[in-house]
């Protein structure tokens, strides 16, 4: 008697278990998609086949699997949001979505949720859509190897790739994001991580962060955006293992930290950026173990910035290693390795036995009047660099490496 | 051959070469007299085209050498004090010269190179030269092109007696052939046996010009330096 | 003419000064690259070997050599030849000279080393700057005829383009901090030739930091392919004029 109670609950459940799987496709009976999400219950799974389907707006609202064969094609015929989710628990997979509508209005998105749980959305492509993925109440989604293209010419006509407003515990991985406004975007987002993607040819920000608190951002790639990363009103970030690559031109960074606390910056790299970090009201920031290189300045830290602690980064090549606009230093520098250093180890400790000022007295001068930098590597700048060094006079009296590393950190 | 008229020359407010006619023909042998910084060189200079006279004018052969360069094919000048590049070796300042003439359009006459013995050093430096041997040298080069006038600015001066001797030779052979001939010097009784003519000048002026037959006969006087000398007390 | 430019070469690279301008200009880009772990480091002292080093030697030695020539100038102007013949001999004569000690010196070694954009451009801007300064010391030993105040000349003109002309940009861009100065500062650098040749590095050098705010003088004319051109050009004028200048001095001057 137990057996069968046992057996028949089995049976009960087993409506779960063996959930239905329909397909979509030319040869199949169901030919839209529309079609199958009417005829789908929680739990399905709808298999799509490769075409080009023009269905206008796909809604769904229960929760279930929309899987793409091949990268079917959703054609959003530059009118309609081409995926809206309105559920929990929902998966969309494999898919090549083009041409969402464009409005000034409405976001329309590639794909987007309001307000979902446990959603995933997973190895699509898109192309030339207005925001790529617009996650907004979403908790705990996943975001993984997606491709997102844009081609937008203008800041304002255009949307984020991956854009993420008012959510909680997001995992974005591994998605590549070419072209839009801003790559990622976070408003008001927390406990979320964005780890392995690349954003790149942005117009704006790579990744553009607002009042969201406790996130982390790991390994990525942020190249070539119009004005780098920005973390604005921020608390609790950690940035750890991100490359921040030829962010060049006027207002461009590879990391603009705009009234930020508590951050971690670890293990990052900032290469050819006009510059490397751009701190503005910042506090109780730890910079440990970054390499700057090549860049216009490798650090510009305002005077409203306060207890930034940099320490065992490695700065080669920089144009300019600091730049600051005011005489108060509040911030702390230490063992790091300069390569513009001429200082001597005479007790061989490895660490410079004079102090290293990375402020230059050109610098000021150029903060002073830009377009002194006209005159920059003359023989006159090097006099006057020279000079400053035996009397210091503009540079921040405070604001120095007491003890340099002599060799680079092996990073 | 070379004719100057009224020609004058300042050097700011000095007056080198003032109001100076001469006329010089083919077959002479002239002396340019005078004392120092009477405007010899500074005459030979104008008719070699290095200064430029600020009034008056000087023909060769009939034709202003105001813009004219090519007439100076026709000289040989051999300077007063000869200094070369220094890191050139004598054969290259005469493969040079003859580079610069084009070896073709003469007949070189390579016998004072053979009779100062300059060709067996032809691989030394200039520098590494005496000064004797550098007016050997440009002596050399002042005949190598068979020019038909020789200008020679203190030709003596520097040479040791023997080559003194060649060159007076030497100059003595092209007399006869009939070239003109224009010597400074101011050891006047070596040229007694060559010079034909005499131009005295002083203070940039002309003082006289004369055969010299007519200056022995004018002044009573057999040796040349001792006519000069008595014009000059004059 | 290349008759005579042959003989002026050949003795000028057997010249003591300019074997030991080689020597150390090689001694110094190959300890630079050698020593140096760090290749921009390097290139920024090679920077300062171009900009300080080569004007002035490429200043005082044909100043000096054109003074010691006076005698084998007179030889030469008593030859068949035209006045324009023996000073332009004389000036490509130095000019190849002194480029060939700089691209042995430095050239090579940065070929080797650093065959970058920003080296292609040291390199070019090395060769541009000693004919320039060339140039530039035929005009001064033509006009001063006493060679010690010929050589007083030289020397003020390398302290006029190396320091006193960019100290009074300076002075001008701080006196008149208020006004929109970035175009005429542009049209400054067309008058020193070692800071346009600098500038023109420096956009291959510091590209980074030349993008950044006071990116609107540079990037908008040296970045482009026109600024490019037309720097060439100014670059070019800066050769031509002052030879032309001593030409005219030359022609009709008393030896």
């Amino acid at each position: 008697m137990k057996k069968l109670i046992y057996i028949s609950l089995l049976l009960f459940f087993a409506k779960d278990v063996f959930a239905t799987i329909i397909h979509v496709g030319k040869e199949q009976n169901i030919k839209t998609i529309r079609q199958a999400l009417l005829l789908a219950a929680d739990g399905d799974t709808v298999l799509v086949g490769s075409g080009q389907y023009h269905e206008q707006n796909i809604l769904i609202n229960k929760s279930i699997a929309l899987i793409g064969i091949n990268h079917p094609i959703l054609d959003g015929d530059n009118k309609y949001e081409i995926i809206s989710i309105k559920a929990n628990a929902v998966t969309v997979e494999g898919f090549k979505l083009i041409n969402s509508g464009v409005s000034s209005i409405e976001d329309f998105a590639g794909i987007k949720v309001y307000n979902g749980k446990d959603i995933v959305i997973r190895n699509n492509i898109l192309e030339n859509t207005f925001f790529g993925i617009y996650i907004q109440y979403g908790i705990n989604c996943l975001i993984e190897n997606n491709n997102l293209t844009a081609y937008s010419k203008i800041e304002q006509e255009s949307g984020n790739g991956i854009h993420c407003w008012k959510s909680d515990s997001l995992r974005i991985l591994g998605n590549n994001i070419i072209g839009h406004r801003d790559g990622i975007y976070f408003e008001f987002v927390k406990n979320s991580i964005i780890w392995r993607n690349v954003s790149e040819h942005n117009l704006r920000y790579g990744l553009h962060f607002m009042f969201s608190n406790d996130d982390a951002y790991i390994c990525n790639v942020f190249r070539d955006n119009g004005a780098g990363v920005a973390v604005m009103f921020s608390k609790g970030l950690k940035m750890i293992r991100n490359y921040f690559e030829e962010n060049w031109g006027d207002g461009a960074y590879g990391l603009l930290l705009k009234e930020i606390s508590d951050g971690y910056i670890e293990n990052n790299v900032f290469d050819r950026n006009t510059a490397g970090i751009f701190m503005e009201g910042a506090s109780r920031i730890h910079m440990e173990k970054n390499q700057f290189i090549d860049n216009g300045w490798a650090m510009q830290i305002q005077a409203s910035c306060m207890e930034v602690t940099v320490h065992n980064n490695n700065f080669k090549g920089n144009t300019f290693d600091v730049g600051t606009n005011g005489n108060l230093v509040l911030n702390d520098f230490n063992n790091n390795y300069w390569d513009k250093y001429e200082g001597y180890d005479i007790n061989k400790d490895k660490l410079g036995d004079v102090p290293y000022r990375p402020v230059s007295m050109y610098a000021m001068i150029i903060e002073r009047n830009p377009p002194a930098m006209i005159l920059f590597r003359s023989l006159m700048a090097s006099l006057l660099d020279k000079t400053e060094k035996v009397l210091p006079s503009l540079t921040p009296e405070n604001l120095k490496d007491n003890h340099p590393l002599m060799k680079p950190l092996a990073l | 051959m070379i004719i100057a008229s009224n020609v004058s020359k300042k050097f700011g407010k000095l007056k080198v070469l003032d109001n100076i006619t001469v006329n010089c023909t083919k077959g002479e042998c002239i002396a340019l007299i005078g004392p120092n910084g009477c405007g010899k060189t500074t005459f030979i200079k104008s008719i070699l085209g290095m200064v430029v006279c600020d009034s008056g004018f000087i023909t060769f052969n009939g034709k202003n050498i105001k813009h004219d360069w090519k007439y100076r094919e026709k000289i040989g000048y051999m300077p007063q004090i000869g200094r070369y590049p220094d890191n050139m070796t004598i054969g290259q300042v005469l493969n040079m010269m003859k580079d610069i003439r084009g070896k073709k359009n003469f007949i070189l006459d390579e016998e004072l190179i053979n009779k100062f013995g300059l060709d067996e050093m032809l691989g030394k430096r200039m520098r590494t030269l005496s000064g004797g041997t550098r007016q050997k040298v440009s002596a050399a080069l002042a005949f190598l092109f068979n020019p038909d006038v020789l200008i020679l600015d203190e030709p003596t001066a520097g040479l040791d007696p023997v080559a003194s001797e060649i060159l007076k030779e030497k100059i003595n052979t092209e007399k006869n052939k009939g070239k003109l001939i224009l010597i400074t010097s101011h050891i006047l009784s070596e040229l007694d046996d060559l010079v034909t003519q005499v131009i005295y000048m002083q203070e940039g002026k002309l003082w006289f010009h004369k055969s010299i037959s007519d200056l022995k006969e004018d002044t009573g006087e057999e040796k040349l330096s001792r006519a000069i000398a008595k014009v000059m007390t004059q | 003419m290349k008759k005579i430019i042959k003989y002026v070469i050949i003795d000028i690279l057997r010249n003591k000064i300019v074997l030991a301008y080689t020597a150390f200009l090689l001694l110094i880009s190959i300890s630079i690259f050698n020593l140096e772990d760090n290749s921009a480091k390097g290139l920024l002292s090679l920077l300062n070997i171009i900009l300080i080093i080569v004007p002035l030697v490429s200043l005082l030695f044909p100043a000096i050599y054109v003074y010691n020539s006076s005698e084998f100038l007179e030889l030469l102007v008593s030859q068949p030849l035209k006045r324009k013949t023996i000073w332009l001999s004389l000036f490509w004569g130095l000019a190849v000279s002194m480029s060939c000690a700089f691209f042995v010196g430095a050239g090579i070694p940065i070929l080797l080393f650093q065959a970058t954009a920003t080296g292609f451009m040291m390199l070019g801007a090395g060769l541009i700057l000693s004919v320039i300064f060339v140039a530039l010391a035929m005009l001064a030993a033509v006009i001063a005829r006493d060679k010690a105040k010929g050589i007083g000349v030289v020397i003020l003109l390398w302290l006029y383009f190396s320091v006193i002309f960019d100290g009074l940009i300076l002075f001008i861009l701080f006196q008149f901090a208020d006004y929109p100065l970035e175009k005429m500062m542009v049209a400054a650098t067309a008058f020193n030739p070692i800071d346009l040749s600098r500038i023109l590095i420096l956009l291959k050098m510091d590209v980074a930091a030349l993008m950044g705010y006071t990116g609107a003088i540079f990037k908008d004319f040296f970045g482009t392919q026109m600024g490019l051109i037309i720097s060439f050009l100014v670059l070019v004028i800066w050769m031509i004029i002052p030879t032309w200048l001593s030409l005219r001095k030359f022609k009709h001057k008393d030896l």
